[in-house]
């Protein structure tokens, strides 16, 4: 079953013309994924490989059931993409854009307050959920191949070490149910508990891998979480160790101030909430096997 | 991105919050000149460079005569200085800023930086000024009063009102604090502020509200809707090979050890940097390529990497995603020749046609160890380079 999507989900590309949102979504056809329209504002009755393209998300979801859009549009343009799928109902809205201004996003989540939609991001990879060693639904700008379906769940704040948590559980002969990729920003639509509360309660997912970095606060919250709420196995890592305070550490979310928001604090966090934290990226796959007991 | 005080007290001016008059001064006979033209017995001479700490370094000097302002500023121009926020290097001050002296009765504190639990900005409040904020925060939490910032209407009346109380601002000062507080939410919103601080904001022994000290740093993916802020920016105070960086895409920053990094994924940089020391040695820096890395890149972070003559060895970590790990292959090999790469240089692929990539590097004639993890790649060059003393 896996969490937010499955092999049945009907995609949305906002910004479908634009060189990502092309790109990535013949990527994500490729692989299996229904992406079933584009939006590009002034561009409807074109198509992009077949894929027809809709001048708003309203009309896009109106001719093709969609329920899932992913957002590839400029920065500049981003807070605007995302409050259109939330006015046209959609239930996930996966936004992938880097450099969105932050105080864009604080009105952006101000909009959203009292809908049903899901934001995703932004500043994120996006979300995949393997279907078969070859297929899947991938929303985003990861590389399908490390994939594979299985049990464990992945959610993280980075892009790159995602893909390496998911190889290695793939090199153990594991697989994925769903890995999300939460972004690195600090205001954004989907924090760690949201994401922990829906792998707990997936009966397909058996444990967990959660990827942290230094700064904010989200990972002792989730730590929180984990203690009070989480019955499945988690295996933790946090980037940034041994980051200078006061530099940002190219995520606009990844900085240490004020002595808060250390990778020692959310380590200590993490353990005596029950997480198997490991110190190296390297041993991620393997300490997930073995705490399911293979 | 950071801005000096004088121009954040600009912008404060601008917007409404009362500064002291002031004068941006690059020489000492112009900072004797500020002084007559300032016209008041009593004035400071503060040194102009983006770290806080300035009073105890010497950076802050009381002057009451135009000779005495001279020399004040002679004393601090064109010389580092060192605070606990610059390093031991220090930042050599190129400006001062000759402000008007002030009565002081009370110091008040007063700052807006974002909240990652809220989702907005919240303006933070206390009545005990002129302190570290976070020393009172993790000992008496109570002294300081908050109040969330919508995004769009800026601070309520009713915040505002609540805030002054909290200060205790009463009669005239407070309808004083609480147009300063308001003005601030206001320039914090509209020019895409990351942290806006005065501290202090003080009440004088005449009975007005006025920022003494101010410091304010903006989100830099919204400057590009206020380039009149933009055009605030000082290179003399950033690391020239983080600005070289940031001009073709790349995340750089410096650090004091001797093994260069260049990762893709900034996340996969921080831990390769985290590995680094685990395994004994000590990164020169953090370098994100960025998720896709391309030749151009590649060549491009070598040559600001090599450019730090610390640098002793190189570690490449890449995670080819979509780039296939045969493509990344011939741009680091070509990368190595155009930069004519002297020191050890170890290289981590992953990802597709990993194989072929790593029969690439091995096959080619750049002297390169390949590794095959994370931790493997570091083992390899701190012992290439020598572990840290």
């Amino acid at each position: 079953m896996a969490i937010l999507i499955d092999g049945n989900t009907k995609v949305i590309t906002q910004g479908i013309t634009g060189k990502h949102g092309t790109f990535h979504t013949l990527q994500a056809k490729a692989y299996g994924t229904q992406v079933v329209a584009g939006v590009t504002p002034g561009k409807a009755g074109t198509e992009v490989e077949g894929i027809p393209v809709f001048d708003s998300v309203r009309e896009a979801k109106a001719a093709t059931g969609a329920t899932t859009s992913v957002v590839y549009v400029p920065a500049a343009f981003t807070a605007d993409s995302i409050c259109e799928a939330v006015d046209a109902g959609m239930d996930l809205v996966v936004a992938i854009t880097e450099g969105v201004p932050v105080l864009d996003m604080a009105w952006v989540r101000d909009y959203m307050a009292g809908s049903k939609t899901r934001l995703v991001g932004p500043n994120c990879p996006g979300v995949i959920t393997p279907v078969t060693a070859e297929t899947g639904c991938k929303i985003g700008i990861m590389p399908a191949y490390i994939h594979k379906p299985g049990r464990v769940g992945i959610v993280s704040r980075s892009g790159t070490l995602t893909y390496e948590a998911v190889w290695q559980v793939t090199c153990e002969g594991l697989g994925q149910s769903t890995c999300i990729g939460i972004g690195g920003d600090p205001i954004n639509g989907t924090n760690f508990v949201d994401v922990l509360r829906l792998f707990n309660d997936d009966p397909d997912t058996d444990g967990i891998i959660m990827i942290g970095e230094i700064g904010g606060s989200a990972e002792e919250e989730a730590a929180d979480f984990i203690k009070a709420h989480v019955k499945k196995p988690v295996v933790g890592f946090i980037a940034g160790a041994t980051a200078p305070k006061g530099k940002r550490m190219g995520h606009a979310g990844a900085i240490i101030s004020g002595g808060k928001g250390t990778a020692a604090d959310k380590q200590a966090a993490l353990r005596a909430a029950g997480v198997t934290v490991v110190d190296t990226p390297s041993i991620m796959g393997r300490a997930i096997r073995e705490v399911l007991g293979g | 991105m950071n801005i000096h005080e004088y121009q954040a007290k600009e912008l404060l001016a601008r917007y409404g919050v009362p500064v002291p008059d002031g004068i941006v001064c690059d020489t000492a006979d112009q900072a004797a000149a500020a002084f007559e033209k300032l016209g008041a017995p009593l004035a400071v001479v503060k040194a102009q460079i983006h770290a806080g700490g300035r009073g105890k370094a010497g950076g802050v000097k009381l002057v009451r005569s135009a000779a005495e302002a001279r020399e004040k500023a002679a004393a601090m121009l064109g010389k580092a200085m060192v605070t606990h926020q610059t390093g031991p290097e220090g930042r050599v001050v190129r400006k001062v800023y000759v402000t008007r002296g002030s009565d002081i009765a009370r110091e008040l504190y007063l700052a807006i930086a974002v909240d990652r639990a809220t989702n907005a900005p919240v303006m933070m409040a206390s009545a005990e000024g002129g302190v570290e904020i976070e020393v009172l925060a993790a000992e008496r939490p109570e002294a300081i009063h908050k109040a969330r910032i919508h995004p769009m209407k800026g601070l309520l009346p009713f915040q505002t009102r609540r805030l002054a109380k909290g200060l205790g601002l009463t009669g005239e000062q407070a309808k004083q604090g609480i147009k300063a507080m308001s003005a601030l939410a206001k320039l914090f919103v509209e020019l895409d502020c990351s942290l806006a601080e005065i501290n202090p904001l003080i009440v004088t022994e005449q009975g007005d509200v006025v920022a003494l000290d101010a410091k304010i740093n903006f989100d830099s993916n919204g400057l590009y809707r206020h380039p009149d802020v933009a055009a605030m920016r000082d290179l003399n105070e950033e690391d020239p090979k983080e600005v070289e960086a940031s001009k073709h895409g790349l995340s750089y920053i410096a650090l004091d050890g001797n093994i260069g990094c260049m990762v893709n994924g900034a996340g996969l940089a921080m831990s390769t940097m985290d590995v680094i020391q685990l395994k004994g040695g000590r990164p020169a820096n953090f370098l994100d390529v960025g998720g896709g890395a391309t030749k151009e890149q590649v060549t491009n972070a070598f040559k600001i990497l090599l450019s730090d003559t610390n640098v002793k060895g190189v570690l490449v970590n890449i995670f080819g995603g979509i780039m296939k790990c045969d493509t990344i292959a011939e741009g680091v090999i070509a990368a190595a020749h155009d930069v004519h790469l002297s020191v050890p240089l170890v290289v981590r692929l992953e990802g597709t046609n990993v194989e072929r990539g790593r029969q690439l590097l091995e096959a080619s004639d750049v002297a390169l160890q390949t590794a095959s993890s994370l931790d493997d790649a570091a083992e390899k060059i701190v012992a290439l380079v020598g572990k840290a003393r």
